[in-house]
């Protein structure tokens, strides 16, 4: 068991720093390349599972488990956030045949 | 480096570059099983942060929720799937307009990776980051998180659940066929 802490302490808090920032730029890389709304989707779930995975480095590091409460509050967040954006992409897919999210440019100024 | 943080480093490889695909690839259907791959490697880093019930519900909510959910709306959105595939050039079209997407993206990272460089976030002696305290490799952390939703952030968890119940309420709401759109 001894054996299992020292591992997992092993890893450095910068290196899970570096990999949050990695994994957010990599949402953000999707959220402005891709038109597809699904896609999209999946790359603000990256940006908020690069937070989630700091939060619990830092809860972790500092030894409080108050971190990883905030992780199931930004899940929950998540959940929510996905269930009303996909009925919102089937209603334009119904209107509009498409997920393109170029088509829905109307609201551009 | 022992086996234990190989495989962790390992597992920050596989996210890190099936994520990637997942952003870059043209084909829908790779993308969201791709996704798969990315979760469930984030759930084992979760692990490796001594956040093993995180990494459960990671599981249960997201590759078992939101992604079975995105397959839906995917299979639902997506009957000239055929069509797109047989046209590969279409995603090297817009290569030159990717470039601004790009430049932001590496100053967001370079933002964050700046920021965090003057912290003094190692301990001076290697790898005693972890006192003795609440959180140990050894048990299971479902109790002390138990114990604070009930205590100091029971307000906000009484309030993730009734945002919850208004996002399935809008949710159902939104996806049902109205009266008007037939």
């Amino acid at each position: 068991m001894q054996d299992i802490v020292k591992t997992i302490q092993g890893v450095p808090l910068n290196h899970y720093i570096l990999l949050s920032a990695i994994i957010f730029s990599i949402g953000v890389t999707g959220v402005l390349i891709r038109r597809n709304a699904i896609v999209i989707f999946m790359s603000v779930e990256l940006m908020l599972n690069a937070v989630n995975l700091l939060l619990t480095a830092f809860s972790a590091f500092s030894n409080d488990p108050a971190g990883q409460v905030f992780v199931f509050f930004i899940m929950a967040l998540a959940a929510a956030e996905v269930a009303v954006g996909l009925a919102i992409i089937v209603m334009i897919y119904r209107n509009t045949n498409t997920i393109d999210i170029n088509v829905m440019n109307r609201l551009k100024w | 480096m022992n086996p234990g943080e190989l495989i962790c480093y390992i597992l920050a490889g596989v996210v890190v570059i099936s994520a990637l695909v997942v952003v870059l690839t043209a084909n829908l259907v790779r993308s969201v099983f791709l996704f798969f791959v990315t979760l469930f490697a984030l759930a084992g880093l979760y692990v490796f942060s001594l956040a093993d019930f995180v990494a459960v519900t990671q599981v249960i909510v997201y590759v078992g929720g939101v992604l079975v959910l995105m397959l839906f709306a995917f299979m639902l959105s997506n009957k000239e799937l055929l069509n797109s595939l047989r046209q590969p050039a279409a995603a090297k079209l817009s290569m030159l307009t990717n470039i601004p997407a790009g430049i932001v993206a590496a100053g967001v990272f370079t933002v964050l990776a700046i920021s965090t460089k003057g912290l003094q976030l190692a301990a001076p002696s290697g790898m005693s980051l972890f006192p003795a305290g609440m959180l140990n490799a050894g048990d299971n952390t479902i109790h002390l998180l138990g114990v604070r939703l009930m205590t100091n952030y029971l307000l906000p968890f009484e309030l993730a659940s009734v945002f919850l119940l208004m996002a399935l309420i809008g949710a159902a709401h939104l996806a049902r066929k109205g009266k008007e759109s037939t």
